[in-house]
Parts: structure tokens; sequence; C-alpha cells
């Protein structure tokens, strides 16, 4: 069978890719695309390490066909950053110690953003059901809830300041 | 007069890892993110039985599968005869290394692997694999470590005689060996004493549970070499057992180490590289592997599950007097369980001067176990901090005071060998009587548990290389595996030497050809012995400055020191300096480029201790325990960057936490493995647990330049007995099986 051809905007990019009917984003944005910052830590949507977001929602791109993607959004770790700087979450995990080994902080970077855009003012209790779906074995948690909640805390002030300017 | 604490620049802040920024934004290159061109997929044909004989295996129709571009089976590898089997006379066993990455004559636990190819897409290399024809007999298999002892029980290696054992058992069993550990008269005590309490323990085998999947990348050229890409805890390991099990010299094989992604000891063999590098080989291509959860779960680490009886003796005033216990591992498929670290371990924290512990290590139809931080130390502990909770409850004493009264100190003769010099634990049982943690109120339901445990620490070869650059900073290499942060430990070390900022100092880590051996990361080895070799690295580049600024100035060396990353000396009667920056700008004029690479086998590893508080509360309805407080608190000796020291502290806690209430390893009849993934395998999530708060204690290990101690083992030793404890004053049931799992709470009404 010959591929199929799909056409999404990835991290803001109109692209155009090949995959298989049965391929799963994970593989192609891995695979195909080159963006490995999108981790494969089970391949089954129980670890969160393939987070990413699809049209604004977080899912776990290993549950995802590549082809649903055709006319979708997809933002991936790599366009959390951006020319000015890291983005407040990314600052705080790196301020906090909110990472050991870093291969489930892609993921959680990706969660906790979408944590923030629904809810920019959680309490523990809702960031730690929020990021239930993302396994760390190293941290215990403590130091990334920290993290989240703390860039929730800048992110609102920055907010703030923007509409008082 | 007291000592005043040495004052730091850098040891003891809290800068930004300095390879943080490629790990939030998603650069950082893990096993699986590496990839070269024409590269082929690997894939592993495993075993459905959980025992079997090998009658034949048919590769043959493999090869016409379009795709496929190589086969491999157990004829592929060499035999490794008798004197090369053992590591320089200690583990790994060569012979049984080979046999479980790939099976010879047996297999021993489903997913042991009994072929491999390599084709130009997963998809191909599945469609290989089915087209293999494996013929089995199949055998009667065992799982359980009791099971596994019986008589009758099915033999998994016909050549097992039970070692430590004299005369030697003529019978085959799966009892690989025996370990006796004796203090005095453990028995006179015994009968003596005013109380005596025995209880029966078990433990659940769990998981490492790391996060990334074991993969790897293999280049083989036509000259023989090999080039490996892949993540571990010892690239120098990965090249040496590699190349044991493949009949390579050292110097055909390169690793170069990628990030990891968690370990836990799990990392510390390895599984994928010579089925890949054959496979290269053989195809001609550079090929490429990864395990899938399922064969995470399946065939690579979990630790060993544990049957342990224990006895401890006291006097009515508390003194423990004497304590007697039999420890069995399962080793899994092949020997090697830590029982021995086990019995070490177990009773260290305490002054008790009569003991006898027995280790059996047993095999049985499980992967092989692997180490898991602290290798041997959780389960052992568990049964002891729970018999001395007991203790407490019978003499009706406080906890922490009943282990004050016993703690070891410096002088206490331990029961495994050596007397301990400079310790901290009574320090962290005093922290725990003084922690607002224990003043919180608790209501129904609610428990306080708390627990102690013990690691050596250990230091070993090792390497490390500071290169000055033309601008004055500097770059430390070494050949460790960055798991937890220690980049960031040796940069400041390194920086606090040479008296430069830490944003100066660029810490990199080798391949194999790029730096002089070093033993692999664990055992909590890193900061401590890798940190001394960087250090004395650090100071020879010292030397070598003073000595470069000495010839700028044409003084004696004697007369130049060295302060906050200056030269300074009076010359001709004035006070001079030279920076490091303009010293390294007039190298050429001095010597030459200046840089210095320590190689020591670190001596002086200073014990770590732990106490942990744990509060839950039981929900008799439906069994579910929750974690309502914990406190660690450990003797790190120095914390040299303590936002990784309390990482560490909070990561053992969680994982501690997960094998005393969910984790678990779960076998159907057949000797399948039912919960080979993250669902059924349910490891703590953010929401199952509490802020875990750390206590760091700094009684500094004399030994080391900075007084480290090592941090990563000890966390995961106190969890497992601090929750039972805490679990058994919230429900005034002592469970003694773990995990103390919901429907075990449940079966209390």
């Amino acid at each position: 069978m010959s591929k199929l051809h799909v056409t999404s905007r990835i991290n803001g990019e109109p692209t155009e890719f090949l995959c298989e009917a049965q391929e799963v984003l994970l593989h192609t944005l891995r695979d195909t695309l080159g963006l490995t910052g999108t981790k494969e830590g089970c391949a089954t949507g129980d670890c969160g390490a393939c987070t990413v977001l699809l049209d604004g929602r977080p899912v776990c791109s290993c549950l995802v066909l590549a082809a649903e993607t055709q006319d979708a959004d997809v933002e991936t770790i790599e366009s959390m950053a951006s020319a000015e700087g890291l983005h407040p979450l990314q600052q705080q995990f790196l301020e906090q110690a909110a990472l050991q080994c870093g291969i489930c902080t892609p993921g959680f970077l990706v969660a906790a953003k979408a944590l923030l855009d629904e809810n920019p003012d959680p309490t523990e209790e809702q960031a730690r059901y929020y990021l239930a779906g993302n396994l760390c074995r190293c941290t215990g948690y403590d130091k990334i809830i920290r993290a989240v909640l703390d860039a929730a805390r800048q992110i609102r002030e920055q907010n703030r300041e923007v509409e008082s300017a | 007069m007291t000592e005043q604490p040495p004052t730091f620049r850098w040891v003891g802040q809290r800068p930004v890892r300095p390879d943080g920024e490629d790990k939030v934004t998603g650069r950082a290159a893990f096993a699986a993110d590496f990839t070269l061109p024409g590269l082929l997929q690997g894939a592993v044909l495993r075993s459905p039985h959980a025992h079997a004989r090998i009658v034949r295996v048919d590769t043959s129709r493999a090869l016409d599968v379009p795709g496929v571009k190589a086969v491999i089976t157990a004829a592929d590898f060499p035999d490794i005869p008798d004197e090369l089997a053992s590591n320089n006379g200690g583990p790994p066993d060569f012979q049984d290394l080979s046999d479980n990455i790939m099976a010879r004559h047996k297999v021993l636990y489903e997913g042991h692997p009994v072929a491999a190819v390599a084709a130009t897409s997963m998809e191909a290399a599945r469609r290989g694999l089915a087209a293999i024809e494996v013929e089995y007999e199949v055998l009667p298999h065992v799982i359980n470590v009791l099971d596994a002892m019986a008589e009758d029980a099915p033999v998994l290696h016909e050549d097992m005689r039970t070692k430590g054992i004299r005369p030697a058992p003529e019978q085959p069993s799966n009892i690989a060996s025996r370990h006796e550990q004796l203090l005095g008269d453990p028995d006179s005590a015994m009968a003596d004493a005013d109380v005596v309490l025995q209880r029966e323990f078990t433990t659940a085998p769990v998981h490492q549970g790391y996060i990334e999947l074991h993969a790897c990348t293999v280049r083989t050229n036509a000259d023989g070499h090999a080039d490996i890409w892949c993540s571990s805890q010892g690239q120098f390991m990965v090249r040496a057992y590699t190349a044991r099990l493949l009949d390579m010299p050292l110097s055909k094989i390169r690793v170069f180490p990628l990030e990891i992604g968690g370990g836990f000891g799990g990392k510390t063999t390895i599984y994928l590289e010579p089925l890949a590098l054959l496979l290269s080989r053989k195809s001609g291509r550079p090929v490429k592997m990864q395990m899938d959860r399922q064969e995470v779960f399946r065939a690579s680490g979990p630790t060993s599950g544990s049957y342990i009886t224990m006895k401890i003796a006291a006097r009515r005033d508390g003194t423990i007097t004497a304590v007697d216990g039999t420890l069995c591992y399962q080793a899994g498929a092949y020997a090697g369980s830590p029982v021995k670290l086990g019995c070490m371990t177990a009773f260290a924290p305490y002054d008790i001067p009569h003991s006898r512990l027995v280790g059996y290590d047993l095999v049985s139809n499980r992967p092989k176990a692997a180490a898991y931080r602290a290798p041997g130390a959780p389960m052992a502990s568990f049964a002891a901090e729970s018999l001395i909770d007991l203790l407490a409850r019978e003499l009706d004493m406080d906890p922490i005071e009943l282990r004050l009264k016993n703690a070891a100190t410096i002088g206490t003769q331990t029961a495994y060998g050596p007397k301990f010099r400079e310790i901290g634990y009574v320090e962290t049982l005093k922290a725990a009587r003084n922690h607002p943690h224990l003043k919180e109120p608790l209501g129904p339901n609610q428990g306080r548990g708390i627990a102690s445990g013990f690691w050596f620490n250990i230091g070993g070869q090792s390497s490390a290389r500071v290169s000055i650059n033309e601008d004055g900073t500097a770059v430390v290499t070494t050949a460790n595996p960055d798991i937890g942060g220690s980049r960031a430990s040796m940069a400041i070390m390194a920086a606090e030497v040479l008296g430069i900022d830490v944003a100066h100092v660029q810490p990199l880590i080798a391949d194999t050809d790029s730096s002089a051996y070093s033993d692999l990361t664990g055992g909590s080895r890193v900061t401590f012995a890798i940190g001394m070799a960087v250090s004395e690295a650090a100071q020879h580049v010292v030397d070598i400055l003073r000595e470069r600024a000495a010839l700028l100035w044409d003084v004696d060396v004697e007369r130049v020191e060295w302060h906050d990353g200056r030269a300074e000396s009076v010359v001709n009667g004035e006070q001079s300096r030279l920076s490091l920056k303009e010293l390294a700008a007039s190298s050429a004029k001095t010597g030459g480029p200046i840089s210095h690479q320590a190689t020591i086998n670190a001596k002086g590893a200073g014990p770590g201790f732990a106490t942990h508080i744990c509060d839950v509360e039981v929900d008799p309805d439906t069994g579910y325990t929750k974690v309502l407080r914990y406190t660690a608190i450990q003797d790190v000796g120095r914390a040299i960057h303590p936002s990784y020291v309390e990482g560490q502290m909070q990561g053992g806690a969680a994982q501690g936490i997960g094998w005393a209430l969910n984790e678990a390893y779960v076998y159907d009849d057949e000797g399948h493995l039912q919960n080979p993934g993250f669902l059924d395998y349910r490891m703590p999530v953010a929401s199952d647990l509490p802020m875990l708060d750390t206590v760091i204690i700094e009684v500094p290990n004399p030994k080391h330049p900075f007084g480290v101690r090592g941090v990563g083992e000890v966390p995961i030793v106190p969890p497992l007995a601090a929750v039972a404890n805490a679990i058994a004053r919230a429900t005034g049931k002592r469970f003694t099986d773990l995990p103390i799992s919901p429907e075990r709470i449940v079966g209390l009404k």
C-alpha cells in the first residue's frame, strides 16, 4: 500500500509528510521529522513521555495516528522556547532542579503548559491530578510540582504587568 | 572551642545544571534519539515459555522475508571458556550473561531471547521474527522463592551445586549459594534476653522503572572496529562486557555514552549491544535496537523478591542484644541476587553485639535480577526496621529513642566487618526527634511510621581531566554518565578548587577512546569518587598555574599562593597578582597548554545513614493508603549541589513508597508475567504523593576533599518499613508482606 500524504502544522510551520496508515504520530515526529524531543516510554499511553499538544489539547502521541493530524496543529517540546528565551516552565524546571535524568521532562513540560493554558492558577492538588498521566521515576514529583506552581505564578505576574502597562 | 565549618564559594550553591537547557528543550540525545544513514532496525524473538528446552531453531525462512538483512541465534555467539567466565573473580558471570542475552540450550523465563533479526523497517523485522521456527520441549517451571527451594522443584541448571556448603552437595538444586555472617554468640544472647520477637517477611520483585527504554545503535566496520552509541551506567562496562561476550579486543570497540533516561542500577549490565553488533557485522549496515516496555519488564532488571525470617532479642531497658535471621533472595534465572548485601546492611545502623544472618541466593524462572538502588538493602531493612518498631511497641518505648539507644556511632563494630569511623546516624535520629513533622496531629485511621537505613557508599577506579581554555575558562572531562545532575556537582567542585565562576566550567562526558578508564556510575560513588578525581585534577592544575606564575615573576614557586582564581606573590617587594585568565593567555610562553588528568582508585567512602518519617491515612472501605506527610533525613557528608541531593532523597523515597504499597511482578500459573506495562505495574504518580520534605545532615567524610559521602542509595532503604510501620499504627495490624496493596487492607474488615 502506498503511503498517505498528510499536511498539518507542526510547531507553527505548515508541514507535509508521508506516513503509513497505521503509523503513530510519535514515530512520525521522531523518525520522519527528526523531532526527537518527544520521547517513547511505553507506547501504550501510560507514561506521558510522548505528550504533545494536538489543537491545544495534550495527547499521548503514541496513541494518535499520524494521519489524524491532517489540517491539525501539533506542538512539541521543540516549540516551547522562543528566540526571546525559555518558557517560564522551562526556566522554573531548571532553577528548581525539577529534572534528574530528563527523559520525562519534555512530556511534563508540554502537559504542564496545557494545564496552565487551561487553568492559570492551579492548586497543588489540581496540578498533581492533571499531571498524573506523566510518570517520573527520579524526582518523586516534589520539585516538578513546585516548578509548575511557581511558573504559574510567574506567568500570572507577567500577564498582570502586561495588562497594567 | 567548636571548629568553624569551612566556607565555600560554590559548594552548597544551587547553580542551574550545565546540561539543563538541552534537557528542557528536547535537544538532549538519549539512547533512542541517535540515528545513522542506512540504519537497520533490530528486533528480538523471545520465549513464550517460562522454562523449556530449545529443540530446534530454524531461521532459514526469515532471510527470505523482504527487508530482512540478518538473523542471529546463540550459534553466532562464541562459547566462553571457564577461565574467562568471571570478571576478575567478581560478577558478572560472563557465561551466564551470554546465555541471558541469547538462550543456548534452554529458555529459563518468559521473554528470554532465542533469536534476533535486523531489517529495513520495524515491520519487516517483525515479519522476519514471525518466520523463525522454534521447537520447544516445555519443562515444569518454578516462580516463587520457597517453591524453588523445595526438594522436588524443577531444576533450572543441572550443574548448579550450592556454593558455601561443605561438603558440596551432590545433587543439583536451585540454591546457588549460602552465605553466613556471624558476630558473637547469638544463641546464648537469645537465651538470656528479656524479650525475643520473631516474624516472617516477604517482598515482591520490583522493577527499577526507568522511563527510558533500553536502546543502542551499533556500526561495525570492515576492519573489525565497532562503534556503539547507547545509554548505560558505564560506557567502559558496555565495552568490556560486549568485548568479552563476542571475544573481541577492547581496542576494537568504542562506546559513545548518550544521555541516560534513568537507570537506578538496571543499566549496569547489557542486553542488546552484542546482538546489534553481530547483526551489524552480518548485514554490513548499522543496526539500532530498542526494547519496548513489555520487553523491559519481561527481560530486564527487576530486583529480587525475598522471603525473610528474622528474630530480635533485647533487654527490658531497650538494649538490643542479638539478631538471628535467614534471608532468601530470588536471583531470577541465573545466580547472583544481592542477598549478601542484604545481610550486611540489615542491622548496620545498630550496635548489636551478637548476630547471625544467613543468606540464600535462589534461581527461579524469572528474568535475571539486576541491581536496583542500594541492592539488597531495602528488603532486609524492611524486616529489621519492622521488628524494631514491634520491639518499641512491646517495650512501650518511643521508636526514635529505642533507635538512639542502640545507634551505631564512631567505633561501633559492624557485623559485616569494619568498625565505623565518623558517621552521622545519631544526627539523623536527633534531627527526626526535633522535626516539626512529629508535632503534626494524627486523626482516625492515620498513623506515623519511623524507619532508618544504611548504605556503604563506594569508591573505585575513577578518572577526570581538567583543561584550561585559552580564555581562562575550564573543561572538566569525566567518563561517568550523568544520571541525576552529576555534571553540575563536577563543575562546582572544579570551580571551587580553581577559584573561578562555576559558569566558566564546562563539564563533558567522554567516550571510551577519549578518557582513561572509570568504573560505572553506581553505588552512590560518582560525587564521592569522581569528585575526588576532579578535585585532584583541578588541584594539580592550580599547581601548574602557580608554577607558570612563578616563571613569569621569576620567583620560587613556593612563594606563589592561589586565591580566588589568582596567583599571588610578593614580587620585588610589591604584592602582585596574575589571574587564571592572564596565565591562560600567556601559556604559550610558559610551557604550553594547561591540563591534568587524575586517575585514582578512590578509597575511604563514608557510610550513609537516613531516618524517614511517614504519615499515612488508610481508608478501611477502599483499602487505599494515602501518604499524608513524608520527611527524609540523611547524612550526606557534604551536599555539593543541595537541590540534586534533595532530589535523590525524594526520588528514592518515592520508589520505596511504590515498593511498599503497589509495585509487584504478578505471574499466572504458566509462568507468564501478567503486568508488563505501566498501567498494571503501577508506579507512584504525582497524585499519589505529597511533598517530600528533606533534611540534609552534613557530617563530613574526612577522606573526601569536600566531605562527600554519596547520596543516591540510602533513601530507598527506609521507606518500606516507614510505610509499613505507619500502616501498623493506623490500622492496628502489622503487615509483613509487601506490597501492602488495597485488597490486602480491605481484607482486614
